[in-house]
């Protein structure tokens, strides 16, 4: 029990905790769920609506962490996406037609998974960093999505494509199901198959994974391929949820909020070991911290101050360095040894 | 070939500035003039202090993100400290400069002592420096301070009749300065050992910690002063200055043929990277019909062209050591 605190989850959850906890004594209405025409209404249930494109990004963007890599193109998926499939459909006759909406989600999608897999092979096959491969996509994709958009906002008219972003099924929102089915296909991917296995191997050494047999390449063009997969289907929710395409700020900023969920959730940047749910949690972090803050009436910009404290306080928290500081600092016996041991480590 | 492979990058980027610049001067009338070429010095000046900054940072094998929100935060310091609280600007200006390489140093110091990686380090910064704009003032404050409505507006006269400005001036002096501390001082060589091998660097006795430190100190100390620069150039303060500034900074220091791994690379190569981010927004002016979007996708397309050519010519290298 006493190693309760050395889970993956324990500061992921207690920081969420802490955050609701702070709700519950500030604004008690934050818990409370009504119903309306069917429907669910409350803060929580937004936070789940809202937070549903960060959590698949973030979703993708761990597989990619997870091979040593990072990918900051997302965000210009996330705006390529939207802007082609509300392209496609405000090009179409009736904006109702069930074709045409399946038409250009499938664009959509191709074309995030097309995106994803140029990630993919300039990592892989190009041996390019992954930083700076995906920078490459992160600033022309930015571009496309203007460029597709002519630079203006695309509204479209489409009951049956805002239902994908904000429709409800059972009582909830319909995002909450497709987040549910991508989280639910990632784990069983790569908990119940070997690929969860490949993949942290490739982050942990791409050589000595190649020598044991496992195709490296193979791998990292795959991972890169789900996020962009992820990402652009975080698109498609976040531009049915509003109806219209954004090419200029939609997905603005998603990179840093996925990689900051990321990292929250426990996976270290360094490649490796990597946790969905954890991730899932960092994402959900993220959403609460913006709606508490919008709830209890700061200026919502000021969430970046409170966002650069949690990364500051999370990345100390995980510094295996932070903590040598303050053992060596409390410790009383010193032996020689164990002072080189620390410095060596990097 | 006698020309040393090291050197081909940065001929490269040289070529390409030369080839586009003519090619400028050949579609449009009025494009070949010395103002034309002063204008990308005086419309990118802050570009280019901060990129030489970052240039320091890539080359010791680090990143910066913080540097567009420190010059938002610097334009938004100066614009409240002038103009709301009346402060003169000859103590504002070295105040924001200091700021900028106290936060700087900080970020150094996080990253070195608890060993977190730049990238995640400066993103902090990053929100950490965007979102104190915001805690100063959620909307613009236009300066009109007499002082920097007259760095604003004073033109320097240069002999052929073009002028240039005071910011353009201090960015040349920075470039020039940064040239001469990366090939010619101490700290410049500890900043391309680093970049080559810190395991290697601290071996050798070289001031590691010292120089990584002063590497962000040095990039915070530039971001702060192109923000100075950058509010001469805007006379305003605001929170959304300059967003996805560190964008453009990075890719022009990869366009001017400095690796991203650290080690390799020029501040003048990053000087004529600038210069060709300015002419592709300036070609894109002449032209007229075409968007501002296109700059983002060209800038796209020779970040990969850049990237695919260092990648050609380090797999050249490497199979040579073998």
């Amino acid at each position: 029990m006493g190693k309760i605190y050395k889970h993956h989850l324990f500061w992921p959850l207690s920081v969420l905790a802490a955050l609701l906890l702070f709700n519950l004594f500030y604004s008690p209405d934050f818990f409370s769920i009504t119903m309306h025409d069917g429907h669910l209404y409350g803060s929580l249930i937004d936070i789940l609506n809202f937070g549903a494109p960060l959590i698949l990004v973030a979703i993708g963007m761990t597989l990619v962490v997870a091979t040593k890599g990072i990918d900051l193109s997302v965000g210009s998926i996330v705006a390529i996406s939207g802007a082609i499939a509300c392209l496609t459909i405000s090009k179409g006759a009736d904006q109702n037609v069930m074709g045409l909406i399946l038409t250009s989600v499938l664009i959509a999608v191709g074309l995030s998974l097309f995106l994803g897999a140029w990630n993919g092979l300039l990592v892989s096959v190009g041996g390019i960093q992954p930083i700076i491969a995906t920078l490459i996509l992160m600033v022309a994709g930015r571009g496309i999505a203007q460029l597709v958009t002519g630079g203006q906002i695309i509204t479209v008219t489409s009951a049956k494509y805002a239902y994908l972003g904000s429709g409800s099924l059972a009582t909830l929102p319909f995002s909450i199901f497709v987040v549910a089915a991508v989280l639910v296909i990632a784990l069983l991917l790569t908990r119940k198959t070997a690929l969860g296995l490949f993949i942290e191997s490739v982050g942990c050494n791409p050589s000595a994974s190649l020598m044991s047999g496992i195709r490296a390449n193979g791998v990292i063009l795959s991972v890169y391929v789900f996020c962009g997969l992820c990402a652009g289907i975080a698109g498609l929710l976040l531009s049915s949820n509003v109806s219209s395409a954004d090419g200029n700020n939609a997905g603005l900023w998603y990179e840093l909020d996925a990689i900051l969920a990321v990292v929250i959730g426990g996976t270290s940047l360094n490649g490796g070991r990597f946790y969905l749910t954890g991730t899932v949690i960092g994402a959900l972090i993220i959403q609460t911290l913006t709606t508490t803050i919008y709830m209890i009436g700061v200026p919502p910009e000021i969430t970046l101050v409170v966002k650069a404290f949690v990364v500051l306080a999370v990345c100390l928290i995980q510094s295996d360095s932070f903590w040598a500081v303050f053992a060596s600092r409390w410790k009383t016996r010193h032996y020689p040894g164990e002072k080189e041991g620390i410095h060596h480590v990097s | 070939m006698s020309l040393n492979r090291k050197y081909i990058p940065i001929v490269v980027t040289i070529l390409l500035f030369i080839i586009m610049f003519v090619a400028g001067s050949f579609r449009y009338t009025g494009f070949f003039s010395l103002q034309v070429l002063m204008n990308l010095l005086i419309d990118n000046a802050f570009l280019l202090i901060t990129a030489v900054g970052m240039s320091f940072v890539i080359l010791s094998g680090g990143i910066d993100l913080s540097v567009g929100s420190m010059i938002a935060l610097s334009t938004m310091v100066s614009a409240s400290l002038v103009q709301q609280h009346g402060w003169p600007p000859v103590v504002v200006i070295p105040l924001v400069l200091l700021m900028g390489a106290a936060f700087g140093s900080g970020m150094g110091a996080i990253i070195h002592y608890f060993k977190i990686q730049p990238f995640i380090v400066t993103l902090a910064g990053m929100f950490m420096a965007r979102g104190l704009c915001y805690v100063i003032s959620i909307d613009t404050i236009t300066i009109d301070n007499s002082f920097y409505t007259a760095v604003a507006q004073t033109k320097i006269t240069l002999p052929g009749g073009s002028f240039i400005s005071i910011s353009a001036i201090i960015a040349l002096i920075v470039a020039a300065v940064a040239i001469y501390t990366a090939h010619y001082t101490r700290f410049g060589r500890n900043v391309y050992a680093l970049g080559g091998s810190e395991q290697s660097s601290l071996l050798m006795g070289l001031p590691v910690a010292r120089t990584k430190i002063m590497v962000y100190t040095l990039s915070g100390l530039c971001s702060a002063l192109a923000g100075v620069v950058f509010t001469f150039y805007m006379l305003s303060g605001y929170g959304l200055h300059a967003v996805g500034f560190e964008l453009d900074t990075i890719a022009a220091v990869v366009i001017g043929g400095t690796l991203l791994t650290g080690g390799v690379g020029y501040v003048l190569g990053t000087f004529f990277g600038v210069l060709i981010q300015g002419v592709i927004q300036t070609i894109i002016s002449f032209e007229g019909t075409l968007s501002s979007w296109w700059t983002k996708i060209v800038i796209g397309l020779l970040l990969f062209i850049f990237i695919l050519l260092q990648r050609v010519l380090s797999a050249r290298g490497s199979s040579l050591k073998r």
